[in-house]
């Protein structure tokens, strides 16, 4: 076997990660041994990887803040969610029709991403981050006001509400406006995310050690040396934002298809959402894939993990977030770190990843 | 008549947004984070404001002052606290505590005042003036937060022109690292501009919640946002930008919902914002950062 | 850091499946999920008159903006529970009560849930709030929990056939409010201000509309606002001012409708307003001037200030527990809680029978009974989880509900 390059060598590590917490949960699951709190939380613990690890692509190896991550989520939710529920009576394979509602989320949430990139991405630092806030907050507003329906001549669409359809009396209301989409077929499962979180560290560590990953990473590092020595600037972007928007299009069909019921609310697809998978990124390591993922996983459970606090559970949730940025990313607190932990025993690098 | 009675209540839900977003924009411009629990500062001074007016019984000018100074001592200490130790750090770890403060204020409010809305009594006495047989209302609350936000915005750009503190904000914003080796305290100058932005937020609050008088943890939050996005949209650091940002967000909004879709306000709002943006690219009034080879 | 990390969330790991070690398989985690339900079994074996312990969960959003309604459920069902173990229980059995934080979102509603089903509920008084209500109500019909929402009122939540609810359903009390305008002739032109973001308020609208084209009411203005937007009211108002509206329906909550109020006032503009229960609450809002709010009339079912002895005990036990006066969803928890004891005693649950046992008797005992409680007397249940009561209609007159 040839000798493998590092970077496959930290691939493969993560990959590994996956898999093993995979068949770990699995034999957890298969022999009874795992409280129904974390059988139900599988599924959204993929999602936020996928999340985490998607917005990773834009904030840390595409060097741009994004605070409008959930948008391209919801985009994915709502497509995916209206496909599966005019294909619930056609096709009835359960795993078939995922498949194909994948393809239809992940093709929308990526055409929204170029729509959206190729204005967004003139723009830089905190003026690229309200903008891309502003088409969050855009889409979720938008399908909040959508009524779709469908009947013998097709599809309805109206901004008012759903009498204005104008349906069929056998016609079948797909969105309901605020009340969005209930009774879409509830196909996602633990392997389903897992196989989708393995996908989407595929797709990214690939992107990142190939030579586009390359290029993407100049234009992070010195956008006018980049584009001196002939990077196609606008392309190299453009390609990074879209690929990130549709994965997160992916974690958003994996999770419109984990509940019954599927609305746009400021909690899940506001820019409060965007916001919690940035905490993600930047606690695990802007740059960092397995950080995101790790982080993603702390950072859900934990509150869960914090029930037993009662009403003081968020209020530890938030000192919890801001010891945890301090301890982390602290000079003075580095410098402790450094000095008095086992961790300096395995310590190669330097640390201050910007 | 209509319209300009839509462009009234657009100028006096601006003005709000613009006293929030000159408080943004102040600690943008110097040091250099997006403050995310501005909003919340505003909501603990309301309630601040609240208590002593309703359950102490003082004076409004006592409890405005009050709130003042509760919220100064809140904005210094998050920025001791949460802030300074990051104060070399990534931009997007400030950002994040800053996210962190927000929660935390939210849920001691939570804890402490519950969760029930609150009616907050306006502060402002004044009777509203009827023009045109009475088909024009201009309310006092309009009236008085105008004002506050103009005399601030004055006195903002005159402490910033005049001050020996305000020329070394502008030496701080401008570069931090050759301010301090002028001999200028960095940590100091910063601390000030937080006291000055919560004091904003305070007086912000008792407007805010005087012109829409229902308080809860959760009320600085939206327009919190909603003034950040103002800021932007004048152009982030900018004082006079910060004034112009909010009220033309505000008649943007209202507009908006007269004219367009009630229900499509927000994105309304926000799409405007997007197509400024791409057409100036640093807002209407921020300086173009020409970038150094 | 990582490495740190990783650490972090090994321990995490650890510890969650540590906790949950002593599970059996969800079926049987049921009945004997902790160590001290085994005991309590146990001991029932050798003293059956004990009665054992009955495990009710309850769900809702206790923080973030929806947190004003989950903590009165919680409060309320508290009391409740507190005053039934006091009188000796459920059929002998003591009530153990464990409310969980939602958010009101439907992903969290259903970790609550699961945290339950793990601490070995036995049935569920919840959630709270519709969305995530329907969430929970998918997965608590796979496993066959009974589940009693006090609040959650849109048609979809209670779906499934082990699912009730206390209040009324959002196209219920749209079309009542159509009805109550047109049958009493209180106005022919209507404008509707609704929170178009919100599940409650457009269900609520959207029955109203199309029942109030049944009743000759005229719908001159449908205005909307979003839960991003709701600082402001000028323009809808305004928009209902120039429509010539004599009555602006708002099928909202009160937090809101106090700023409404307060606009209007101050734009000299004075329609009739009408509400449903959602508006219940107003008079208690703190240091409201309840002269704003002369005349709103409503379709609710609790009122504080009712003079009947149950409302008024409720009422005062609350305010002295808690400090605040109890508005309606208080009330339904209240009552959801007695129902639960109704149809338990009806259907003669004991601690010892599985959470799928409990359903099915409770199913069934639930269509039999007739509960007298603080939102409607002689309530009784259909099969399909709607209770049959008589929206009520109040208007406020000197700062008081009085009946219609």
């Amino acid at each position: 076997m040839k000798k493998l390059s590092k970077t496959t060598k930290s691939s493969l590590i993560t990959y590994g990660i996956v898999v093993f917490a995979y068949i770990f949960c699995e034999i957890f699951m298969r022999t009874g041994h795992m409280s129904s709190l974390l059988k139900g939380i599988l599924v959204p613990l993929c999602v936020y990887v996928v999340l985490a690890v998607s917005l990773n692509l834009t904030v840390g190896i595409l060097g741009e803040l994004s605070l409008g991550h959930a948008g391209f989520m919801c985009v994915g939710a709502f497509a995916s969610a209206v496909f599966s529920k005019c294909m619930m009576e056609t096709i009835t394979v359960p795993t078939l029709r995922f498949a194909l509602a994948l393809l239809v989320g992940v093709v929308c949430a990526g055409v929204c991403g170029v729509l959206i990139g190729i204005p967004v991405l003139r723009l830089r630092g905190d003026y690229l981050a309200i903008v891309t806030l502003a088409f969050g907050e855009i889409i979720k507003n938008l399908v909040n006001v959508i009524y779709l329906g469908v009947d013998s001549n097709g599809f309805h669409v109206s901004m008012k509400d759903a009498m204005s359809l104008q349906m069929e009396p056998d016609g079948l209301v797909i969105i309901k406006g605020a009340q969005g989409i209930t009774g879409a077929p509830t196909d996602s499962n633990f392997t389903i995310g897992v196989v989708l979180v393995l996908i989407t560290l595929v797709v990214v560590t690939n992107l990142v050690h190939s030579r586009t990953g390359r290029a993407i990473m100049a234009i992070r590092d010195n956008r006018i040396a980049a584009e001196s020595i002939g990077i196609n600037i606008t392309k190299y972007k453009i390609l990074a934002f879209s690929i990130s928007a549709a994965l997160a299009g992916a974690a958003g069909v994996l999770y419109a298809h984990n509940l019954s019921t599927l609305t746009a609310l400021p909690k899940n697809f506001g820019y409060n959402m965007s916001i919690m998978i940035l905490v993600f990124v930047v606690l695990g390591g802007i740059g960092s894939i397995r950080g995101s993922m790790i982080a993603a996983v702390v950072l859900t459970l934990l509150p869960e993990l914090l029930r037993s606090l009662n009403e003081y559970r968020m209020l530890i949730y938030a000192v919890v977030l801001i010891a945890t940025m301090i301890f982390t990313w602290s000079p003075s607190a580095i410098g402790f770190r450094e000095r008095y932990s086992p961790a300096k025993l395995f310590h190669k690098r330097e640390k201050g990843v910007q | 008549m209509s319209f300009v009675s839509y462009l009234l209540n657009g100028i006096s839900l601006g003005s709000v947004y613009a006293i929030i977003a000159l408080g943004y924009t102040m600690v943008y411009g110097i040091a250099k984070m997006l403050n995310f629990a501005h909003g919340d500062v505003i909501m603990i001074g309301s309630y601040v404001a609240f208590v002593a007016i309703n359950s102490m019984g003082l004076p409004i000018p006592v409890a405005i002052l009050l709130s003042v100074a509760a919220c100064t001592l809140l904005g210094v200490t998050i920025e001791r606290v949460a802030y300074k130790p990051l104060r070399h750090a990534s931009k997007l770890a400030v950002l994040i505590t800053a996210i962190g403060a927000s929660y935390f204020l939210q849920n001691v409010a939570l804890l402490i005042f519950g969760a029930n809305t609150k009616s907050f009594s306006s502060v402002v006495k004044m009777q509203p003036i009827q023009l045109a047989g009475g088909q024009l209302n201009i309310t006092g609350e309009t009236i008085v937060t105008v004002a506050a936000c103009i005399v601030i915005m004055i006195c903002l750009m005159a402490f910033m022109k005049y001050s020996k503190a305000g020329h070394a904000m502008l030496a701080v914003s401008e570069d931090g690292g050759a301010a301090q080796l002028m001999g200028i305290n960095v940590n100091g100058t910063i601390a000030l501009t937080f006291a000055i932005g919560s004091a904003l937020a305070a007086i912000a609050g008792v407007l805010l919640c005087s012109a829409y008088p229902s308080l809860t943890p959760y009320t600085g939050a939206m327009p919190g946002i909603k003034a950040f996005v103002a800021a932007v949209f004048g152009g982030i650091g900018s004082i006079p930008g910060a004034f112009i940002g909010g009220i033309l967000l505000g008649v943007i909004e209202i507009l908006g919902k007269a004219y367009i879709s009630s229900q499509l306000a927000d994105a309304i709002v926000f799409a405007v914002l997007i197509i400024v943006l791409v057409v100036k690219p640093t807002g209407l009034l921020g300086k173009q950062i020409q970038e150094k080879v | 850091m990582k490495k740190l990390l990783s650490l972090a969330m090994a321990g995490v790991l650890a510890f969650s499946v540590a906790a949950c070690g002593s599970n059996d398989t969800p079926a049987a985690s049921d009945s004997n999920a902790a160590p001290e339900a085994a005991e309590a079994e146990d001991a029932e074996a050798a003293a059956p008159a004990e009665g054992g312990v009955l495990k009710i969960g309850g769900i809702g959003p206790t923080t973030g903006g929806a947190a004003v309604y989950g903590l009165a459920v919680m409060n309320a069902a508290n009391l409740a529970v507190d005053e039934i173990n006091a009188a000796g229980g459920i059929n002998g059995m003591k009530v153990e009560f464990q409310f969980e934080d939602d958010e009101h979102d439907a992903e969290k509603s259903v970790n609550a849930y699961n945290t339950l089903k793990d601490w070995g509920m036995q049935m569920l008084m919840g959630t709270v709030t519709s969305t995530p209500c329907t969430a929970v109500v998918a997965k608590s019909a796979g496993d066959n929990v009974f589940q009693l929402t006090p609040s959650g009122s849109a048609v979809e939540s209670i779906a499934q056939p082990n699912a009730f609810r206390v209040c009324f359903s959002d196209p219920n009390q749209g079309a009542a409010s159509a009805q109550y305008i047109g049958e009493n002739k209180i106005a022919t032109k209507v404008a509707v201000i609704y929170d178009s973001s919100d599940v409650y308020s457009t269900g609520i609208y959207e029955t109203f509309a199309a029942e109030a084209a049944n009743q000759g009411i005229e719908i001159v203005a449908a205005e909307a606002f979003t839960a991003d937007s709701k600082t402001d009211f000028s323009v809808q108002l305004q928009k209902a001012n120039e429509a010539g509206a004599e009555l602006v329906f708002l099928p909202i909550y009160y937090t809101e409708a106090s700023i409404i109020l307060t606009q209007a006032s101050t734009m000299n503009f004075d329609p009739k307003f009408f509400g449903c229960d959602g508006l219940d609450g107003l008079l208690a809002v703190e240091n409201f001037d309840t002269a704003l709010a002369e005349g709103v009339m409503l379709l609710t079912p609790f009122a504080a200030d009712a003079d009947d002895a149950a409302t008024k005990s409720f009422v005062s036990a609350y305010q002295e527990k808690f400090g605040d006066i109890p508005n309606q969803f208080a009330a339904d928890a209240y009552d959801a809680i007695y129902i639960i004891k109704a149809a338990a005693e009806k259907a003669g649950i004991t601690a010892d029978m599985s959470a799928s046992d409990i359903c099915e008797a409770m199913k069934t005992a639930m269509t039999e009974i007739t509960v007298d409680g603080l939102t409607g007397a002689g309530i009784t249940w259909s099969a399909d989880g709607e209770p049959s009561k008589d929206p009520k209609a109040v208007v406020i007159n000197n700062g008081a509900y009085t009946a219609m």
